[in-house]
């Protein structure tokens, strides 16, 4: 009774519609109220997003279909309205449509998604290897071919954790040091850890793995655009696991260059 | 085999706490396990209202990280181990042999010790909280080498597993044995209730998956204290192989968890709807295909260790073809409301709502199944939103679905249905504001087991801990109303209880004599 009230055809409408627009968007990094993955900035991260959107979109309407036969038959077939119920008890028919549908349905979300990992896992022809190590609790960043090798660890003071001190606007997202990447290069990760395993991840470039003592693991990224990206630990690895992010600042090939070059002589 | 009962005056019922401690009765056991599941639902739901009121805001107010990670850990196995599987056992145990016409399980003994093991099992798991360096921190998942590195809080948790498998092991080839040996005459595999039917499969699961994650764990041990190198990449091992041998277990786990919950509400729509189940052989296949699937998808919880391009990819084949088999049995579900006579008491609700709210999990499980798409999802609230979603809404409504049901033939009265009703809407609003915004958490980028975060997660994890309190404060309302029936302050329940069901235990009086079916029913 109450429920039939509380729907108010012209309401649920415009809510529906604004909640759409909002879902269907890539969202603001730092958006509150954030409804979608964060705005891609490599390929792979927008194969990612535009597969994800995909499936999405396939499970949204396969759950209005499910909701909407329950809903109908909720309100259809009750009892206090006087439904008799009917005696059918099976159909080979459904059963193989409902089988069959299903699966055509899975085979045409495998192929696309085949393709994208495909591309994901394709580490050959980069243009440089960046060694990626975690540790309890941070992370150590090696250019192997470049002499240049440094940690990075979170910046954010212990009084903003306490709440001692207002809270920053990057808080637990900054570090002391940040990864710095050359726009439009193919940059290999080469990941492995000290002591027990991490997960290196920025959303933005779409790439996510595990961080594994004694194995070394691939990844690879190509940024298209110059920013600033962070990411987090994404492997649950001790007390501070929610507090060893990542800081990446992508930049032109020559201030690229440049940084490298200051580093070394720093070190 | 005809079940006649050496009459031995057993009509009397035990008196006292000896009742309790030494009874072989599947009414008794299964009331024991029952109790057990409820109040460990209770502990482990308050482990989560710690958490969720450290995550109310970003910073550290209430708990240190370390006992934070103890928190998510415990929260985790006290609700697998503690709650659902323990509590669905207490299902078998009740209706198993009233369901099959069978006066009590193959082995009453062996049932007694499969439960009385848990409580020393619980104790050992919350002692662990309380020693030196604390509980487990590394996830229930206990992945090395962070599990080398924990104190002897680990170590108690091992034994604990031990403990807890051994119980599921038992309980399991009882449950076998009673299926397979004691239905009446005329109850052949494919006239027994769809419960039974899932349970059998679950029992060969149980089987199958504990005994390997009792090695998993013992693997650990034997790295942790006495010189092996399974997982440790100095010695030769790898900390990878844990994650395969342990989710080789723990997938099928997760289905061990809902399969008991599919057989609850393929009882419950029926009877409410006024219908037969629809596609009765159809959900015996569907259910036989979902448990054989689930031994060959585990490395989808492992998409990013790093594995070979050919294992991801047979892994997210495998991982869809689950979605079909799982698809029809929601698909039959809908076939048996569609043109039905439905009524919408408290276990009608449950049973609808755990159908909803699972295919909304089972639909994010789909997307995760797309590898390069998990890449995303995985280690994020995503995935947290999803598996509460199937297992919350799954498996926990399925038992609110079979606790309301058969509450009147177990206490003979008739429960509260205006308490019900609160309890039912109260928690299914709560449930969904707690983890509905969890799915936008994970896509936005918030990681799981972390408790302080970045300042635009605020928003959704105020939203998230509100809806915790509202569904965790909403399940004192399921005591309230299990306790009136137990004391009878409610209508004597009739045999049938409801109107018209099936099943052989509506033929027995509310509540049913301590011992039934000493003779077999016939069954046509």
């Amino acid at each position: 009774m109450i429920f039939k009230r509380l729907i108010q055809p012209r309401g649920v409408g415009a809510a529906l519609a604004a909640g759409t627009a909002l879902w269907a968007l890539p969202m603001n990094v730092q958006a509150e109220w954030a409804l979608n993955l964060q705005r891609p900035v490599t390929e792979i991260g927008r194969v990612q997003y535009d597969l994800h959107m995909m499936i999405l979109t396939i499970i949204t309407i396969i759950s209005l279909i499910v909701f909407g036969i329950m809903f109908y038959s909720i309100i259809r077939f009750r009892k206090s309205n006087g439904a008799q119920p009917a005696s059918f008890t099976h159909s080979t028919k459904a059963e193989v449509l409902w089988t069959v549908i299903p699966t055509l349905i899975l085979i045409a979300m495998a192929v696309p998604s085949t393709k994208a990992l495909l591309l994901m896992e394709d580490t050959t022809e980069s243009d440089m290897v960046v060694k990626v190590t975690g540790f309890q609790w941070g992370w150590h960043y090696d250019y192997m071919e470049e002499g240049v090798n440094f940690y990075s660890m979170l910046s954010t003071p212990q009084s903003q954790i306490t709440g001692d001190e207002a809270k920053g606007e990057h808080y637990l997202l900054e570090v002391n040091n940040h990864l710095v990447l050359p726009v439009g290069k193919k940059v290999r990760f080469l990941l492995t850890a000290k002591d027990v395993i991490h997960a290196w991840w920025v959303p933005q470039f779409g790439g996510k793995k595990d961080a594994i003592p004694g194995f070394m693991n691939e990844m690879w990224v190509r940024a298209d655009e110059t920013g600033t990206f962070r990411g987090q630990c994404a492997e649950l690895c001790g007390k501070d696991h929610g507090y060893m992010p990542i800081v990446v600042d992508v930049v032109s090939e020559d201030e690229f260059q440049a940084w490298l070059a200051e580093k070394r002589k720093q070190g | 085999m005809t079940s006649t009962v050496a009459d031995h005056h057993h009509d009397e019922v035990p008196k006292g706490i000896t009742r309790w401690l030494f009874t072989t009765n599947h009414k008794d056991i299964g009331t024991l396990y029952l109790w057990f599941a409820f109040i460990m639902f209770l502990v482990g739901g308050a482990m989560s209202l710690i958490i969720r009121t450290e995550l109310f805001q970003p910073g550290l107010q209430i708990v240190n990280p370390h006992f934070f990670n103890q928190m998510t850990t415990v929260h985790a196995l006290v609700m697998v181990f503690g709650a659902v599987m323990p509590g669905f056992v207490g299902f078998a145990n009740w209706q198993i042999p009233m369901m099959i016409g069978a006066p009590d399980m193959a082995l009453p003994r062996m049932n007694n010790w499969s439960f009385w093991l848990l409580p020393f099992a619980a104790a050992l798991l919350i002692i662990s909280l309380f020693v030196p360096g604390g509980g487990p921190a590394a996830g229930w998942t206990l992945y090395p080498p962070l599990t080398i590195q924990g104190g002897m809080g680990v170590d108690f948790t091992i034994f604990t597993v031990h403990l807890l498998g051994m119980s599921s092991i038992l309980g399991s080839i009882n449950i076998i044995a009673t299926i397979l040996n004691m239905r009446a005459p005329g109850m052949t595999l494919m006239k027994m209730p769809l419960f039974v039917w899932t349970w059998l499969i679950t029992a060969f699961l149980l089987l199958a998956a504990i005994p390997v994650f009792a090695g998993a764990v013992t693997m650990l041990l034997t790295d942790r204290h006495f010189g092996t190198a399974f997982f440790d990449p100095a010695g030769g091992g790898d900390p990878v192989l844990f994650q395969h041998i342990f989710w080789f277990f723990g997938h099928p786990e997760v289905y061990i968890l809902i399969l008991p919950a599919f057989g609850v509400i393929s009882q419950v729509i029926p009877t409410f709807a006024r219908k037969p189940l629809f596609g009765y052989t159809s959900m015996v296949f569907a259910s036989a295909g979902i448990a054989f699937l689930s031994f060959i998808v585990w490395a989808h919880h492992m998409y990013t260790v790093g594995m070979p391009l050919s294992g991801e990819l047979f892994f997210m084949y495998a991982t869809m073809l689950i979605a079909i088999p799982t698809g029809v049995k929601i698909f039959n579900w809908l076939a048996t409301m569609w043109q039905g006579s439905m009524t919408f008491e408290t276990p009608m609700l449950y049973a609808i709502a755990c159908v909803a709210l699972f295919t909304v999990g089972g639909l994010t499980g789909l997307t995760m199944s797309i590898t390069p798409a998990d890449f995303q999802y995985h280690d994020t609230y995503y995935i947290v939103a999803h598996f509460h979603y199937t297992i919350f809404a799954g498996s926990v409504l399925g038992m609110f679905a079979g606790t309301y049901y058969w509450l009147p033939k177990w206490t003979g009265y008739m429960y509260d249905e205006r308490l019900g009703k609160w309890h039912f809407w109260l928690t299914i609003i709560g449930f969904n504001l707690t983890f509905f915004p969890q799915h936008f958490l994970g896509l936005a980028g918030m990681p799981r087991r972390i408790p302080d975060y970045a300042l635009q997660f605020t928003e959704f994890n105020m939203v998230s801990t509100v809806g915790s309190f509202i569904m965790g404060f909403a399940q004192l309302i399921l005591l309230l109303v299990v306790v009136k029936a137990i004391r009878g302050s409610g209508a004597r329940a009739t045999s049938e209880v409801w109107d018209n069901p099936e099943g052989l235990e509506w033929t027995l009086p509310s509540p049913p004599p301590y011992h039934t079916f000493a003779t077999a029913p016939e069954v046509k």
